[in-house]
This record gives structure tokens, C-alpha cells and sequence, in this order.
């Protein structure tokens, strides 16, 4: 079975919730996940994100929903690492 | 419920909106209130019916003005916020907690600055409504209400400072000084 193991996007997204509310609400959707954000432009009204998650098994859909109903867009998905193999309980 | 609430308060900064506007509102409730009970303490011989009927009728005015005036005002500008965002964001951000914070806290932030002006006033009136069944009150009602009153403005004071971070005690005989301004020009412009 495939699963994701780490993903990096880049996003879109409002000035608040600020980077640590914005991982932390993440973060809680999908438990057992490291979340690391790196802020790469900053405007006005919005700022761009590098959003880097990893975990045993990544669910992208629950992530692309907690950004957008944070405010947030995904522009794309620069780099992504999956698995095909069972799940490793040791990592 | 609350804790949405709270987080859609806290990423939209309208905490501080709410916060005013109980200071703005609740300030402006305790001195009309003052005001009608000292206008009605220059004027002899008026019945507690009449003080509290009218000091009712002006609470509820209060908070129905509150509630529609800054429901009104509020949902217009976290609309305008919303569309600002949106053009910036390229994007819909309708079901987003934006959205969501563009409908709840308008109702939220009306409810405060409704529900303050009124709830003070009724705190103030408590003396008046009293005075049959408790002796002091009965004595000198309006006198009471009018003590209430000065309690409560020097507690929003101490409130205004607290939120200011400078001395409680300043802040709070800053706004007695209003309230005592008030009542001198009550007396002052008084016919009778």
C-alpha cells in the first residue's frame, strides 16, 4: 500500500492565524504529524508559506482542508515522498 | 461552541473590537442612567414608579439601539474585510474561518454592545426596585441608585486602566470626575 510519507507545498495564506496558530491548527487534524513552515514572502494583506509535513502516513486531504479553512490556498505541491510497503510502526 | 468562538475572535483580532465596544457602551449606559436619575432627583417630588418606568424604558433602548447599531455597522465592515482578503487571496473564502468570522461576529459583537449598556443599567436600578422590600434602599432610593452608579462607572475606570496598564486608581477617579462633571451640569442647567 502507498503511503505518503513526507510533503512539501507551497501556500497562500492570511496573516493570522499567524505561522504557530496556523501549524498548531493543522497539526491537530492530523495527529502523529511534524509540521515545519518557513514564511517566503510576505505582503500586504498575505504571506507565502513552505509548508513541510511528515509522518507515517500523511493524509493529503485532510491537510488541503485545514489550510483552506484557515484562509489558506495551496499554489502547489513542490516535493513529495511516498511508500509503497506496509505501514512501519517503527518510524 | 465558545472555544470557536474565541480562536474565530482571536485570528480576526476583533477581540479588541468587543472590548471597546463593552467600555464604549457600558460607560455610555451607567452615565445616561446617572443622568436621568439625578434629572429626576432635581425635579421634587417625582413617584418610583415613574424613575424606574422611565430608567426601564431607557436601559431597553439602550440595548436594542446597541444590538442593532453595531450589527449593522459590524457585519458591513467584516464584509468589506472579507472581500479585501478575497481579492487578495484570489480566492472564496466563504466556508473558510474568515466566512465563518464575517457571519458569527457581527452578531457577537452586538450582542456585547447590547447586552452591556442594559445590564448596567439594571444593576444601577436594583436599588429602586428594592426600595419597597429593603429598608436602606427605601430610605433614599434614588440617592442608592445613584451610589450604584458611581460604583460602577469607577469599576469600568479601573477596567480602562487595567486595559491601558497604567494606575487603577487614576483611571478609575478619572471617570468619577466625568460622572461628577455630569451630574454638576445636570444641577447647573437644572430650571427648578
Amino acid at each position: 500500500m502507498v503511503h505518503i510519507k513526507r510533503v512539501v507545498v507551497d501556500v497562500l495564506k492570511p496573516h493570522n492565524p499567524n505561522a504557530l496558530d496556523f501549524t498548531s491548527a493543522i497539526a491537530e487534524k492530523v495527529p502523529g504529524c511534524r509540521i515545519k513552515l518557513t514564511v517566503t514572502a510576505m505582503d500586504e494583506k498575505t504571506e507565502t508559506v513552505l509548508l513541510i509535513i511528515e509522518g507515517k502516513q500523511v493524509s493529503f486531504n485532510v491537510i488541503a482542508e485545514g489550510i483552506s479553512s484557515l484562509g489558506g490556498s495551496i499554489h502547489s505541491i513542490d516535493e513529495v515522498e511516498v511508500e509503497n510497503g506496509p505501514l512501519d510502526e517503527t518510524t | 461552541m465558545i472555544e470557536q468562538l474565541i480562536w474565530l475572535l482571536n485570528i480576526t483580532r476583533s477581540q479588541v473590537i468587543a472590548r471597546r465596544y463593552f467600555i464604549v457602551n457600558g460607560f455610555d449606559g451607567a452615565l445616561t442612567i446617572l443622568g436621568l436619575l439625578v434629572g429626576f432627583y432635581v425635579s421634587d417630588e417625582v413617584r418610583l414608579p415613574v424613575v424606574l418606568n422611565a430608567c426601564l424604558g431607557v436601559a431597553i433602548a439602550l440595548g436594542v439601539s446597541g444590538v442593532s447599531s453595531a450589527y449593522i455597522s459590524e457585519a458591513a465592515e467584516k464584509q468589506q474585510e472579507l472581500r479585501e482578503l478575497e481579492q487578495a487571496m484570489v480566492t472564496d473564502l466563504g466556508k473558510s474561518a474568515y466566512g465563518q468570522a464575517a457571519r458569527l461576529l457581527p452578531m457577537f459583537i452586538a450582542f456585547v454592545n447590547g447586552i452591556t449598556p442594559l445590564a448596567i443599567s439594571l444593576v444601577i436600578l436594583l436599588p429602586l426596585w428594592l426600595a419597597p422590600s429593603v429598608k436602606p434602599f427605601g430610605t433614599l432610593p434614588l440617592e442608592s441608585a445613584f451610589g450604584t452608579a458611581l460604583i460602577i462607572i469607577f469599576f469600568l475606570g479601573v477596567y480602562l486602566g487595567q486595559v491601558s496598564q497604567t494606575f487603577w486608581l487614576w483611571s478609575g477617579l478619572r471617570t468619577l470626575l466625568i460622572a461628577a462633571a455630569t451630574t454638576a451640569l445636570i444641577f447647573i442647567s437644572s430650571p427648578g
